[in-house]
């Protein structure tokens, strides 16, 4: 779709200038993402953490899009942030934490779950890095039929097309576990906090 | 677009969600690093999707944030429990199985 | 007449050669049988039977001497017809003796006896042939084959024994067997046993009437009376040791009859146990034979085999003389002849029957019926001495010494029954066979004629104390007084009762008075023709003294207001029965004297004293002029098994001599008048001093007061060792210590003895050089010198000694070494155990213990890492998933 709307707006003539756009927009909205979260996991704010919560996953969902997955972005945005984040809020306010400042925000634990953080992220990343992936990809995906105009770039299929056929035929039973999932949560949820 | 700069952010969630949850004192703050972690996985997931072609890895990313909503549901209820029986969710004085 | 005998006894014949014998031959086991039923009938019903019981055991001995009758008249018969087919030549059996089967003893021995079939079925396989090695069929027994005429005696054909045997039990392929087997020997027996028991029994109803074990009595006479017949017609040498024994263990029960006497019950005790000493001898010497026979227990075939040679002659050396040892003990020989005496304390009639008749011979009948093994052991052909004609001779003369010395009639005759049965051993010794058997049938008549006597005396003055309580009994009692007197000549030995004629062929049988015109026999025995007739002098006089202590004199008894006061014997007390009623009669008696005896025993008596008369007939000595040839050693021709039967060795008979007769008889006179002349003469007239004491006065009615025993020292301490019975109570059991002058005579003249004997039966016996002989018999003097000197100076028998001291010390040993032993091994085991006790305490348990405090140990320091947050848990978590998943990929 960025790729659509950069070749609408006749901003990007070759696939390979529409790449580095979409470098460029992965790497502000990476960097974002990673402070976000490193703000949110440091202060000692338990508002302002979840206000930062919101920030990643609105960055999560830009990541989404950027990958053409944008029934995934749509979906994170409606769900995680329009309701997971309204939850925390509520879980907040209902344990009575204090709005503003808090000391004791933070484990005597700091020091290890550093180190245990640090261990682990040197760990993927060596394994990621060693993986490869140097190739370039564009997040094509198969067109159902037809054949390229002279000229024309490739458009990727709209996702949410290609998501809902897979959902309800291949991953149906999937989709049904998840549903009884859900009920079986909310079920759940409300056992667990009602007031006798 | 390379593969590697998905996988690397999405390590780095994952860590920075790992920290949180080890670290944080708040029930509720360790609840919503959780969350980070389960979103770093949901990049992962879409990124090797769109590398590989295929929709699975985007519907897989769908199905866990159905997952993750649920039990951010369940688990903040039970959060509220604790705080109901308990006054307070510092996970510091829930340490009942201390040996 | 013999050939009246042979019609009367009808033998079938069977085929040519072989002859089958009679029924009553054949069946003879029914002559042991029947009184053996009288045993358990009267044992267990006489209680209700009328009289006790005792009809029942007279009339089957009776049916037993009947029988015993037949069966003589049938062996007569036998033996006739042998003499009068004597062309028609055959073997009683076909032995292949042969070296390799005797000495080991090959499994071709066993097939001889086909006496497995258990019953009389004939079965006729004549063709069955002579594969038994006996000569026998199978099961069906005896023939009497006929054989060539004997060398020597031209006296007919050898009629073999009727023998059938059955296999008892069989083990390691030899069977021993039992069974019967009758010749001359047997038929002898048989009628000697069974008459004397009868009258014995009709004579028991009067002596023990009212005796508080009445049917007791006749139950065990009845049970001896079947023993003997069964030792008696044995087959096998161990049914010969089961009868040996049997006779004893009765002989036991019959001594002892009234044992709540201390004194009665010690006497068969020893009678007992004396025997037993003996029967080692018995069970050593019948295994041997066995043995060295082939591993047979016929005494047909042990009796060929040591004939034949088949034995080497130390092994039946060795074997005759342990044989000797259980003859001594049972017939009484010197050294082991102490039980005999002391055997008086049962009643008249056992000793009468066991003790003078039957019982005493069944050692002689041993060495008679194995005649062959101990004539050929002993070398008794052929030499000047042996150990049995020694012993025999020592027996005979110290036996009738010893008679001179008592005061109880019954132990005269006992000693006199040694003395006797000394002659029959010395008549075996010196290889006048039929002389010793045909000695043995008129010493059970004359003795039994004796006993009984002396019982009848007794049963009227209630004792048996000749000095004490009888004399001039032959006023009162004359049928006693006759038939004691017939009985004595007959002992003696005066003609023409039968002692005279058995006794001088026992002395022409020594064969050593060549000096006095007499030849043949086996060898030159002068020493026992010499002891011969000393005893022969010495019975006379003690006899003689005898009869006028009993019957003549005055009457010593003083009759009491209460018998029981009396040092009276306990049976002759007891013989007129415990009922207080009768002791009403007892008064009686006192008022009068003495009675003859009821006709029940004065019958008896008769009977027997006619056989003491006429029993001698049957033998008279071959060339005696005065009777026709044909009545001459009848007894010998009938009985003496001959020597082509191949069982018997070929013996040689002494030619009688009238000058041996007429000096024998001549010297027992003089014995019998010096006799006559101390008691009938000296005695009655003796001087007293004034101041003689009352007891003198007693004493001087039955002996001189001043004898010669009482001025000369030597003679006196010869008086005190006779009185002393040798002293061999004394070696054997204890008594009161002799001082040691006394002592050391004894032990001296013993040691003597028994060196002298041991070397003696070496050099001749084993032929061993002098120097051996001599050495041996020193030792053996030195030895048996120092054991007698200690017994008799401490006053310890041998008995005693075992009993006390080597009982003591075997317990000692078997406290402090065997005990000790297991206790130190159970207190090393119980130490080895606390080591590893202490082991387990320490090092096992102490392991487990450790693990325990170990794992604890870890769990505490564990616990701590539970801190219960979770938040820490978690961290645990993800370090170690890091670590882990860097690992992997590091190594991938």
């Amino acid at each position: 779709m960025i790729l659509f709307a950069l070749q609408t707006l006749d901003l990007v003539s070759t696939p390979s200038e529409a790449n580095i756009a979409r470098n460029v927009f992965f790497g502000i909205i990476a960097a974002v993402m990673i402070v976000a979260a490193l703000r949110m996991v440091t202060t000692k704010n338990i508002v302002h953490a979840a206000l930062y919560l919101v920030i990643v996953l609105a960055g999560v969902a830009g990541q989404f899009i950027l990958l053409g997955a944008e029934f995934a972005g749509a979906t994170q945005v409606l769900v995680y942030i329009g309701a997971v984040v309204v939850l925390f809020l509520f879980g907040i306010m209902l344990t009575r934490a204090k709005l503003g400042n808090e000391e004791r925000v933070d484990h005597d634990n700091r020091i290890p779950a550093i180190l245990t953080a640090v261990l682990l992220f040197a760990v993927m990343g060596f394994a990621v890095v060693d993986f490869g992936g140097d190739t370039l990809f564009e997040p094509t995906r198969k067109a159902s039929s037809g054949e390229l105009g002279a000229g024309q770039i490739e458009l990727a299929e709209q996702s949410t097309l290609l998501v809902s056929d897979a959902i309800f035929s291949q991953y149906i039973i999937a989709f049904e576990a998840i549903s009884v999932l859900l009920l079986a949560a909310l079920i759940g949820a409300i056992v667990i906090a009602r007031q006798e | 677009m390379y593969l590697t700069q998905f996988l690397v952010l999405s390590a780095a969630l994952f860590c920075i969600g790992v920290y949180g949850v080890l670290a944080r004192r708040n029930a509720v703050l360790v609840l919503m690093s959780i969350e980070l972690i389960l979103n770093a996985v949901n990049i992962n997931l879409v990124a090797m999707g769109a590398f590989n072609g295929t929709v699975a890895g985007e519907v897989f990313a769908l199905f866990v944030i159905a997952v993750a909503a649920a039990e951010v549901g369940i688990g903040l209820a039970i959060v509220l429990l604790i705080y109901r029986n308990r006054r307070s969710i510092d996970l510091h004085e829930v340490d009942l199985l201390k040996g | 007449m013999t050939s009246a005998l042979a019609s009367l006894f009808a033998v079938e014949s069977g085929t040519a050669i072989y002859q089958t014998s009679g029924w009553f031959l054949e069946n003879v086991w029914l002559v042991p049988f029947i009184p053996a039923m009288s045993f358990l009938i009267i044992l267990f019903f006489g209680k209700k039977l009328p009289n006790g019981g005792a009809p029942i055991g007279i009339a089957m001995v009776g049916v037993a001497f009947v029988l015993s009758v037949l069966t003589a008249g049938q062996w007569i018969s036998q033996v006739n017809y042998a003499d009068s087919h004597k062309s028609e030549a055959a073997h009683c059996e076909s032995l292949e003796y042969d070296a390799s089967k005797v000495s080991h003893g090959d499994d071709h021995s066993g097939d001889d006896h086909s006496g497995d079939d258990h019953g009389d079925d004939d079965h006729g396989d004549d063709d069955h042939g002579d594969e038994s090695g006996l000569g026998l069929y199978e099961g069906e027994q005896a023939l009497a084959p006929v054989f060539a005429v004997e060398a020597g005696d031209g006296d007919g054909g050898a009629p073999c024994p009727v023998i059938k045997s059955y296999t008892w039990w069989s083990s390691g392929g030899h069977d021993i067997t039992v069974g019967t087997m009758v010749d001359g020997l047997t038929v002898t027996l048989l009628v000697v046993v069974t008459l004397v028991s009868l009258l014995v029994n009709i004579y028991s109803t009067d002596y023990v009437a009212g005796d508080r074990r009445y049917t007791h009595f006749f139950a065990f006479l009845s049970l001896f009376t079947a023993a003997m017949l069964f030792y008696v017609v044995s087959e096998s040498v161990i049914q010969m040791i089961v009868g040996w024994e049997l006779v004893g263990v009765c002989s036991f029960t019959l001594i002892g009859h009234w044992w709540e006497d201390q004194d009665n019950s010690d006497a068969a005790l020893k009678a007992f146990l004396t025997n037993r000493v003996g029967d080692i001898g018995l069970l050593i010497g019948m295994i041997m034979l066995f043995f060295a026979a082939g591993q047979t227990s016929s005494v047909f075939q042990i009796n060929a085999a040591a004939t034949a040679g088949a034995i080497p002659q130390t092994t039946l050396l060795i074997a005759s003389l342990c044989l000797l040892a259980a003859v001594m003990s049972k017939s009484g020989q010197f050294i082991l002849h102490t039980w005999l005496p002391d055997a008086m304390a049962g009643p008249t009639p056992v000793s009468a029957l066991i003790h003078a008749a039957t019982m005493v011979v069944a050692g002689i009948y041993m060495i008679a019926r194995l005649y062959g093994v101990f004539f050929n052991g002993l070398s008794i052909g052929g030499s000047s001495i042996n150990a049995l004609a020694l012993i025999g001779a020592v027996t005979c003369l110290f036996g009738a010494m010893l008679a001179f010395v008592q005061d109880d009639i019954k132990k005269v005759l006992a000693y006199s029954t040694i003395s006797q049965l000394g002659y029959m051993a010395l008549a075996l010794g010196v290889g006048a066979w039929t002389a010793a058997i045909f000695h043995l049938m008129t010493h059970a008549f004359f003795k039994a004629c004796l006993f009984l006597g002396a019982g009848s005396v007794a049963h009227s003055v209630h004792s048996f104390d000749m000095k004490k309580d009888m004399g001039g009994m032959r006023k009162f009692m004359p049928h006693t007084y006759r038939t004691f007197l017939i009985g004595s000549l007959a002992l003696m030995g005066l003609p023409p009762l039968a002692g005279f004629w058995s006794k001088d062929e026992i002395l022409a049988g020594t064969g050593g008075w060549g000096v006095a015109g007499g030849t043949g026999g086996n060898g030159a025995y002068t020493f026992a023709l010499v002891m011969g007739i000393m005893a022969a002098m010495m019975t006379a006089a003690y006899m003689t003294r005898v009869i006028y202590l009993t019957f003549f004199g005055e009457f010593r008894h003083v009759p009491h207001g209460d018998d029981h006061g009396h040092a009276a014997q306990a049976d002759a007390h007891d013989a007129h029965g415990d009922s207080h009623e009768d002791h009403a009669a007892h008064e009686d008696h006192a008022a009068h004297d003495p009675h003859e005896s009821g006709p029940r025993i004065v019958i008896p008596l008769y009977i027997l004293a006619f056989l003491a008369i006429v029993s001698g007939f049957l033998n008279f000595p071959k060339g005696f002029q005065l009777v026709p040839k044909g009545l001459q050693t009848r007894f010998e021709h009938f009985v003496e098994p001959r020597a082509a039967a191949e069982y018997f060795p070929s013996i040689s008979h002494a030619a009688p001599s009238w000058t041996l007769a007429i000096a024998a008889t001549g010297l027992v006179l003089l014995g019998a008048g010096l006799s006559w002349f101390y008691y009938f003469r000296l005695v009655p007239n003796q001087e007293l001093a004034h101041d003689a004491t009352p007891e003198m006065i007693v004493r001087s009615r039955t002996e001189l007061v001043n004898g010669p025993t009482s001025k000369f020292s030597a003679l006196k301490g010869g008086h005190t060792a006779l009185v002393n019975k040798y002293y061999l109570d004394h070696i054997y059991d204890k008594g009161e210590p002799v001082e040691t002058s006394g002592a050391g005579i004894m032990a001296s003249l013993y040691g003597l003895a028994a060196g002298l004997g041991l070397g003696i039966t070496l050099d001749n016996g084993l032929d061993l050089s002098l120097n051996t002989a001599l050495i041996s018999g020193v030792g053996a003097g030195v030895t048996v010198f120092a054991i007698v000197f200690a017994a008799l100076k401490s006053g310890t028998g041998i008995a005693s000694f075992t009993k006390r001291q080597l009982a003591e010390a075997a317990d000692w040993s078997n406290k402090h070494l065997l005990d000790g032993v297991v206790d130190n091994v159970g207190k090393g085991a119980v130490r080895a155990a606390d080591v590893v006790y202490k082991i387990d305490q320490g090092v096992v348990d102490g392991a487990v213990n450790a693990a325990g405090r170990a794992s604890s140990g870890a769990g505490g320091g564990l616990r701590r890492l539970q801190t219960g947050k979770v938040q820490q848990y978690a961290t645990y978590m993800f370090a170690a998933a890091a670590v882990l998943a860097g690992i992997l990929i590091v190594f991938n």
